[in-house]
């Protein structure tokens, strides 16, 4: 028996790391390569090249951004500051090349919104990072609001409200990519996704990233043994405005137009904090989930209802309020309950959840598509066409069933959630027995 | 500049000014006492706004100035209880990220109840036309009105405060809420009660500020993010400085959108010429009514570098 358990302990504290190669982590890291390069394979159409490539850019903004909130614990409401001037040097770079001047070639011009991003990182991050937590959310709020209205005070730069466009076709070609097609950008875009994925990476393990980590625990500790915790977060915001204004660079590439009152704007800062916090902000993983939700929301929710941003309103709160980790963390929480085997009992509750959802999903977004109807709509007539089913808005019968179907609804789930909580903190707490017991064997 | 554009942009200034403490004050309560910043605060302010309005479609202005504020208080309180208590053991930055969530989702439940063009939230009539006017220039009436509401509700969240059982309970759970509990004093139900206050707040001045000014969606981010920059500047905690700070930017901004100068202008007076070709010349000629939209955060970047602990703050970060 307790030679057993001794096995087990070595094999836990070693995490399965094999000398002198991490096969893991080589592992996952092909698998990431390998879907960057096949997903457009895959998915042949001109909609999913486009989205593919939004979530190639959105990835490194996202995981950039992760570097201030998940490592630092540094609420920024001004991440698209970096982003949008990023994109507006590159795009000022593009424009100087094509009309003959200076020629960068168009590989590196994500570096120059980069080394843009960076700069303003540097200039303005000295301000922002002299205070942390809810001071450096206001900061951050008030620098944003500073540097969007100020874009609209220089239309020769930023370009007023029309924005500037761009041709992203010039100088020679690069091994024979001119960069016209899309898919040749897809591609362009995904290698800087993998090597910035890479970079960020590695940067979680590098002194600096460690010292990060604890200055968003503890920092009067960190003040104690003699750092300056200004400092660490000084330099972790300039890093993560170079791989912001990396990520603004591609995106202007992407678009070959930049316009200040979109991309500077708190409404877009606003949604990079969303979606990774969505994603999952405890893990470094979590902001990919995000970005690829937010081209998902974007495009296609935006296309199946008009209220898609009061929908992804009510589950970024209850997912603050429920699941703090976000989607990351409940994918990691999951994966160690069925390391621990104890997921058999969990197949049924996750049944039960699912299926009291339904009419609560129903009957709330029956509810505001409706009033929606009455209020956009409402001059094509009281008819609603609601995944196929016509709802008349005009009948109370309707308001009153679709009432009556998420009060059932919430009921249900009341129910199964109770239940659920009180399984999940059993699962738990002998998962944490079981491993204060190995520790102790 | 002569003495009338002085005396009547000061007076906007100021009225505005109050305006902005009315929600700075709310928000600073809040945020010393439960270490929360709540970035639903402007969002209340909205829902003051739009409620009042049709609320004096009901029962007209006066009963709409008191049920508004009480209504978006109940909400407040109701937000307190039911979500932001629960996050509370999370942390700071989900509580933040929660109230974030909530301004959000204020906004967009705005825009589906009452669409998304400004809606016509007149004044009563016993506040229209001016009150006094000067030299010609007229002052409105609306505006002393909001100066007066303002200055009551000061005394009495002041009366409030210092001279009340209640107010001392919050005063102690200020500083030490532990020994507040351990006197047997419910702290959670103090939190909400000065949660929801903060909220009743925000409501009565979009009551009066809904109808003085504009009732729209964007209502809420215009000022949010400015009386954000007030309690940093005034320093965060502090309502006394809120106060000032609240003043000083009002005062700032009114006299800034009303004058046409610019740096150009100054170098010409003193002698320079200044063409389209001189160095910058994009920067110089903007007038300061142009500039005016970036004074308050322009402000809060000098204050952060030159005094971080904001104008009368204590607290060092």
């Amino acid at each position: 028996m307790t030679s057993t358990t001794t096995t087990t302990t070595a094999a836990t504290t070693q995490y399965y790391r094999f000398k002198p190669w991490n096969i893991g982590r080589f592992l996952i890291w092909s698998l990431f390569a390998i879907v960057l390069i096949v997903s457009p394979l895959l998915f042949k159409s001109s909609l999913a090249l486009t989205m593919l490539s939004q979530m190639g850019y959105l990835i490194i903004i996202c995981l950039s951004y992760n570097i201030l909130l998940g490592q630092g614990g540094m609420l920024s409401f001004g991440h698209a500051v970096y982003v949008g001037l990023g994109s507006f040097l590159a795009i000022h770079v593009m424009n100087m090349g094509d009309k003959g001047g200076l020629q960068i070639p168009l590989v590196a011009i994500p570096l120059v919104g980069g080394l843009a991003g960076m700069f303003f990182a540097i200039l303005l991050g000295f301000v922002t990072t002299k205070k942390s937590g809810t001071t450096f959310a206001m900061i951050t709020l008030g620098i944003g609001e500073l540097v969007a209205s100020m874009a609209l005070m220089f239309p020769s730069f930023f370009g007023g409200e029309g924005g500037i466009t761009t041709n992203r076709v010039y100088g020679p070609s690069f091994f024979g990519f001119n960069f016209g097609p899309q898919i040749q950008v897809y591609y362009l875009i995904a290698a800087y996704c993998f090597v910035c994925t890479a970079l960020m990476y590695a940067f979680t393990g590098t002194p600096l990233g460690r010292m990060l980590n604890a200055v968003r625990d503890n920092p009067e500790r960190v003040e104690f043994i003699g750092y300056n915790t200004q400092r660490v977060r000084y330099f972790a915001f300039i890093i993560a405005g170079f791989f912001a204004g990396i990520g603004g660079g591609l995106a202007s590439i992407n678009f070959e137009i930049v316009n200040a009152a979109d991309s500077l704007s708190a409404i877009r800062s606003g949604g990079y904090l969303l979606f990774t916090f969505l994603g999952g902000a405890v893990f470094f993983f979590g902001p990919i989930i995000g970005a690829v939700l937010l081209v998902f929301a974007s495009i296609l929710l935006s296309e199946l209802s008009k209220a898609w941003q009061l929908y992804f309103g009510l589950v970024f709160v209850f997912m603050v309020m429920f699941a703090p980790g976000g989607i990351a963390s409940l994918v990691m929480m999951n994966l160690r309950v069925a390391k621990f085997g104890k997921f058999n009992r969990f197949w049924l509750l996750y049944v039960a959840l699912a299926v009291a959802l339904v009419p609560v999903v129903v009957g709330a977004a029956a509810l505001i598509e409706m009033i929606y109807h009455i209020q956009l709509n409402s001059a094509l007539g009281p008819k609603l066409n609601y995944f196929g089913v016509a709802i008349d808005t005009s009948a109370a019968a309707s308001w009153l069933g679709a009432a009556a179907i998420l009060a059932v609804g919430l009921a249900a789930l009341e129910v199964a959630r109770r239940r659920f909580v009180r399984v999940w903190g059993q699962a738990q707490e002998e998962i944490e027995a079981e491993i204060k017991r190995r520790e102790a064997a | 500049m002569n003495v009338e554009f002085f005396v009547i942009s000061l007076l906007n200034g100021v009225s505005y000014g109050l305006l902005l403490f009315m929600l700075s004050s709310g928000l600073t309560l809040i945020f010393s006492m439960m270490g929360v910043l709540n970035f639903a605060h402007a969002s209340f302010y909205m829902l003051g706004a739009y409620i009042a309005y049709t609320l004096s479609g009901i029962v007209g202005f006066w009963p709409a100035l008191f049920i508004a504020p009480l209504l978006v208080g109940l909400l407040g309180a109701a937000f307190e209880r039911y979500s932001l208590r629960r996050v509370h053991k999370f942390g700071h930055v989900p509580e933040l990220l929660v109230t974030f969530g909530l301004s959000y989702l204020i906004l967009e439940l705005v825009q589906l109840a009452w669409g998304r063009s400004t809606v016509p939230y007149g004044l009563p009539p016993q506040l229209q036309g001016p009150l006094f006017s000067l030299y010609g220039t007229q002052f409105p009436k609306s505006r002393s009105f909001i100066m007066l509401v303002a200055v009551l509700m000061l005394i009495s969240v002041w009366l409030l405060l210092t001279r009340t059982r209640i107010g001392l309970v919050i005063q102690a759970a200020l500083k030490h809420p532990d020994m507040v509990e351990a006197l047997g004093h419910n702290v959670p139900r103090v939190f909400m009660l000065v949660f929801g206050g903060g909220a009743a707040l925000a409501g009565l001045a979009g009551v009066v500020g809904g109808n003085t000014y504009v009732t729209e969606p964007a209502m809420a981010a215009s000022v949010g993010s400015i009386i954000f920059v007030v309690v940093v500047v005034g320093g965060m905690g502090s309502l006394a400085g809120a106060f000032l700070a609240s003043l000083l930017i009002g005062i700032i901004q009114t006299f800034a959108v009303a004058m046409d100068q610019s740096f150009a202008g100054g170098l010409q007076l003193l002698g320079f010429t200044v063409t389209d070709q001189t160095f910058g010349y994009e920067l110089l000629k903007l007038t300061i009514s142009q500039v005016a939209p970036i004074l308050p955060y322009l402000f809060l970047v000098l204050i952060l570098i030159f005094r971080p602990k904001g104008l009368l703050g204590t607290r060092e970060d």
